[in-house]
């Protein structure tokens, strides 16, 4: 059993001609929180849809748990226990956000292709949709299609889905998007309390929500990550400073 | 071999009317991601408005306007009926397309009658063009090629070569870019639209004639396009092309055919009884078995390549 | 909390009571001569359309093909049945359409695992040709399915149970009433399930399904086997209702009329199918009775629920009853019923238009009267012509001038209701 719950050996990915992961290597240990932050257009966002499937690598490993998920399809990594939210928001946006954590839940508690069990009879079904909903804050509007919430409602919705199915690798991907300052305060305690014990990978560009939230920082530049270390410590990285401002970082002021 | 290559003629000449009319349903696809069920529907009013135009003004000239009132009749269909029903999804367009080519069939059986109506081949393009043993290729054939082939060169250089052809390959693939600088897409869709429809009713022109004009011209067209366009991929002008001369030789071919599959499998080696349960099957003769062709190879494109020979999306 | 569950389990045991008394007094109310026969009609296309809405409108998967399911059953049966009088098989009539049931569910097996491997315009596009495929076959194969004239049949046979010989309509009837409130039930709890919550999910979303360990096509193959079932049961039923199956049971055309006529009655709401075979029957059989132009007219009200009520008929339905339900009712009323009378101009002046065209088209200089609701109109003078272009001129004119307030005050009205929701829930 490995000790680290996500690991990418050299991964790359190609698109025709161009690639746009030249080699990206990162190791995550169980239980650890990362922020993956870059320049814009570094391809954090398609490590993200690598890791969970939605393309396939051109060369390299991806192992969760110690095990490759190379060219798997993605409900099959997402029954491996990872599980991933997106950048736009991805409900199911004609039913209920009730009846979206129902759905959330049901592979994870074994009810699969089940068209003989009621679905309403199901207690621990309810119960977990139940607490996802209260966690995330939006048991009053448990009726309400999931299409007419607030924008900063689906985005806690989004989380939800998510987390809700028990996965114990998460992958956010820019979950504070568009949000004001005091939304993201509320997302980021959100996260942190449905993230507890589990291991988490955010891309973000809110700084402010990666020191609130990473243990560590990968930075991801050109396809490649070049540092993976403590908040701090990646912020004296003369070399991620270069890749931020181009070489003509200002003296570093008492932070 | 002369009977080979008048066949292979004639399935030629029908692949390039087949290409007239799936050239307009790809590019409309293309841009506005609609399948047009009505494509079909303006190849027939085509082949009416002409039939009645030429007996008032002569073959000619209908041969100009009836494309062109076809084209505009698509136009304000696009317009007033398909604009305003893509807000509501791909579905509903669908369904307005497909609710119009029974409402059109309707008001032409109205207005026609159900019957077949006299539409005659001019007399300077009737007759044979060649006569090969006994065998002849009809002039009008080959008339028809014609028109297909300077229409689909017409198409190729708009598309490439002018500035509107410019605009509307990069709507193909990007409309809302495409607004953004400033470019009245709608209006592009409406000429887009428009356009392809007068290419069917072109179709319609030339092949009413050589075929019959009756109000079940559409129906039985209407299923070999979309299998023409599927087959070609979707979205694919070229694709269209090899789809619909494979399509059209392979049928004329098999209707042509008179052998019985028994007789093709005694051919390569493999003898069929009699008291064989399968034995039907395999009495039936080539030319029987010609209508189920095309959606067999649509079936088994759509499973081992469902883009198509030349396309580039799935749809 | 529990007083809420339990009146609204009340309340829907007593929508499926009032359903079955419907059924069952259905018969005694409409008792002319050939209502026996459309009520069957509608019974047994009450059946395929529910079954087609799974896969549209619970599952976002048009198919131009369910005829093929439906169409495949019937043959079944009626070879069942057949096959029975001759003594070779042993099945009472009354189980015949699950013999149905059962080729159709075989047959969404089989093709269903080809159909289901691609989704959206792909899927519909594989529907179209499987359709054509087995209707193409279908005139191949004369020993299976009878050539031109099809495969007919007695449903009288066997012995009588109970005295029922399913010679009268009325015990077919029953019959189809049976197999409706129970595919019905059936069809409605399958909704509740988790594969009909997921099909739900994989219609809004198929991405996010998989993203929750959903294998997508498992999900919509699995589905439509089902759905396939129960449009087989439909098929079964309309085999011992018309003692005859034809090609035309299995083609596109059927497939499109099921297609039409679900889209009518609306996709969005379980029942609203139910809605779309009973217009399906009055737009068909009904008024052909009156008019040589129904087709005409079934177009064209097909065309304006696409372009106008996308959530066809319950959709409308359920609009106004929520306008009723938070009692909006007094404040659309004048602009609804100003529009209503525009409209109402503008489609009498249409119908006697369309009307006399036909009378001129068809009966041409020998019939040259047309009955337009007992006024006789003769077709070659112009006054009637004029009466027309009148009203729909006027109508014309008056609805361009209500509708836009009319969409005003629903506007408006509408707004209130949303906000109303959004309080009243949290």
């Amino acid at each position: 059993m490995s000790q680290f719950a996500l690991e990418l050996k050299d991964v790359r990915k190609s698109f025709g001609s161009a690639e746009i992961i030249r080699g990206a290597s990162l190791q995550v240990l169980k239980g650890e929180r990362v922020a993956i932050i870059g320049p814009n257009g570094a391809g954090k966002s398609t490590l993200f849809n690598l890791i969970s499937g939605r393309f396939g690598i051109s060369s390299g490993e991806i192992l969760l748990n110690g095990s490759s998920i190379q060219g798997l399809a993605p409900y099959q990594i997402n029954r491996r226990g990872l599980s991933r939210s997106f950048q736009i928001t991805n409900i199911f946006h004609r039913l209920s956000v009730y009846e979206n954590l129902r759905c959330a839940v049901l592979w994870s508690l074994g009810y699969k292709y089940s068209f003989w069990q009621r679905l309403n009879g199901l207690k621990d079904v309810h119960e977990l949709a139940n607490n996802v909903m209260e966690q995330i804050g939006l048991q009053t509007r448990r009726h309400i299609t999931a299409g007419s919430l607030t924008y900063a409602e689906q985005r806690a919705l989004e989380i939800g889905i998510t987390v809700a199915g028990g996965a114990e690798v998460i992958l956010l991907d820019e979950p504070t998007a568009g949000m004001s300052r005091s939304e993201s305060d509320a997302a980021v305690e959100l996260i942190r309390k449905m993230t507890i014990g589990k291991t988490l990978l955010m891309v973000e560009h809110d700084m402010s929500v990666v020191f609130g939230l990473a243990d560590k920082i990968a930075v991801v530049v050109y396809g490649e990550v070049i540092a993976c270390d403590t908040p701090q410590s990646i912020r004296q990285n003369q070399q991620v400073k270069d890749a931020y401002l181009g070489g003509h970082a200002p003296m570093e002021n008492a932070a | 071999m002369e009977f080979t290559l008048i066949t292979l003629l004639n399935g030629v000449s029908y692949g390039l009317l087949l290409f007239m009319l799936s050239s307009g349903l790809t590019l409309i696809f293309s841009m506005m991601g609609v399948l047009n069920f009505a494509h079909a529907s303006f190849y027939m009013l085509g082949a009416y408005f002409a039939a009645m135009l030429s007996s008032h003004l002569g073959f000619w000239p209908a041969l100009v306007l009836a494309p062109i009132a076809v084209g505009i009749l698509g136009a304000l269909v696009e317009r007033f009926g398909l604009r305003r029903v893509h807000q509501y999804g791909h579905i509903p367009e669908l369904l307005f397309t497909f609710g119009l080519s029974y409402v059109i069939l309707e008001i032409v059986q109205l207005i026609w009658g159900r019957a077949s109506i006299p539409y005659a081949i001019p007399a300077e393009l009737d007759g044979p063009l060649f006569t090969l043993y006994t065998t002849t290729f009809p002039k009008y054939r080959a008339f028809m090629m014609l028109v297909a082939m300077v229409m689909l060169i017409a198409i190729y250089l708009l598309l490439t070569k002018t500035r509107i052809g410019l605009i509307i390959q990069a709507a193909l693939t990007h409309p809302d870019a495409v607004e953004a600088l400033g470019h009245n897409v709608p209006r592009v869709f409406m000429l887009v639209f428009g356009g392809g429809c007068a290419l069917a009713g072109l179709a319609g022109v030339v092949g009413g004639n050589a075929f019959v004009t009756e109000p079940g011209m559409a129906a039985t067209l209407g299923s070999i396009i979309f299998v023409v366009v599927v087959v070609g991929g979707m979205g694919s002008l070229g694709g269209a092309f090899i789809a619909s001369l494979l399509i059209g030789i392979l049928q004329t071919f098999a209707v042509a055919l008179d052998y019985s599959l028994g007789s093709v499998l005694k051919f390569i080696g493999v003898g069929v009884q009699m008291t064989s349960p399968w034995y039907s099957l395999f009495s039936l003769t080539i030319s029987q078995v010609a209508p189920v062709m095309p959606y067999l190879l649509l079936v088994l494109i759509l499973i081992f390549r469902p883009r198509g020979l030349l396309g580039t999306r799935e749809g | 909390m529990k007083r809420h569950i339990l009146s609204h389990s009340v309340g829907t045991l007593l929508v499926w009571f009032g359903f079955a008394v419907l059924l069952i007094v259905a018969p005694k109310v409409f008792n002319q001569g050939a209502s026996l026969s459309l009520l069957s009609q509608m019974g047994t296309l009450m059946i395929f359309g529910l079954s087609f809405n799974m896969l549209l409108g619970q599952g976002g998967m048009l198919s131009f093909g369910h005829a093929v399911y439906s169409g495949l059953g019937a043959f079944f049966a009626v070879h069942a049945m057949n096959l029975a009088a001759a003594g070779v098989l042993t099945i009472p009539v009354s189980l015949i359409p699950l013999v149905g049931g059962l080729a159709g569910m075989l047959f969404g097996i089989l093709f269903g695992y080809v159909t289901t491997k691609k989704s959206g315009t792909t899927f519909s596009m594989i529907t179209l040709g499987m359709v054509e495929l087995v209707f193409a076959c279908s005139l191949m194969f004369p020993k299976f399915f009878g050539g031109e004239g099809g495969i007919s049949t007695n449903r009288v046979m066997g012995n009588p149970f109970l005295g029922i010989t399913f010679g009268p309509q009325i015990e077919v009837y029953y019959l189809i009433a049976f197999w409706l409130f129970v595919s019905t039930v059936a069809m409605f709890a399958f909704t509740h399930t988790p594969l009909g919550r997921m099909i739900n999910a994989v219609r809004d979303n198929p991405e996010r399904a998989e993203f929750i360990g959903y294998d997508t096509q498992w999900v919509r193959y699995l589905t439509l086997i089902i759905s396939a079932f129960f449009a087989g049961i439909a098929g079964g039923l309309s085999a011992i209702n018309f003692e005859i199956v034809t090609a035309e049971n299995v083609s596109a055309l059927r497939s499109g009329a099921v297609l039409l006529f679900s889209f009518i009655g609306g996709i969005g709401y379980f029942y609203g199918p139910m809605i779309g075979a009973v217009a399906g029957v009055f737009l068909t059989v009904m008024l052909s009775d009156f008019t040589k132009a129904w087709q005409l007219y079934l177009g064209i009200f097909f065309i304006f629920i696409v372009m106008f009520a996308p959530g066809g008929i319950a959709g409308i339905w359920a609009s106004y009853y929520r306008m009723f339900k938070f009692r909006k009712m007094r404040q659309i009323w004048p602009a609804f019923w100003k529009i209503c009378c525009a409209g109402l101009l503008t489609v009498s002046g249409a119908i006697m238009a369309i009307e006399m065209l036909y009378q001129r088209s068809l009966g041409g200089d020998q019939e040259p009267i047309a009955k337009i609701a007992g006024v006789s109109l003769n077709v070659f003078e112009s006054m009637p012509w004029c009466i027309a272009a009148l009203l729909c001129l006027i109508g014309g004119v008056g609805f361009f001038f209500t509708q836009r307030r009319f969409i005003a005050v629903w506007n408006s009205a509408m707004a209130e209701i949303e906000v109303a929701i959004l309080k009243g829930d949290a």
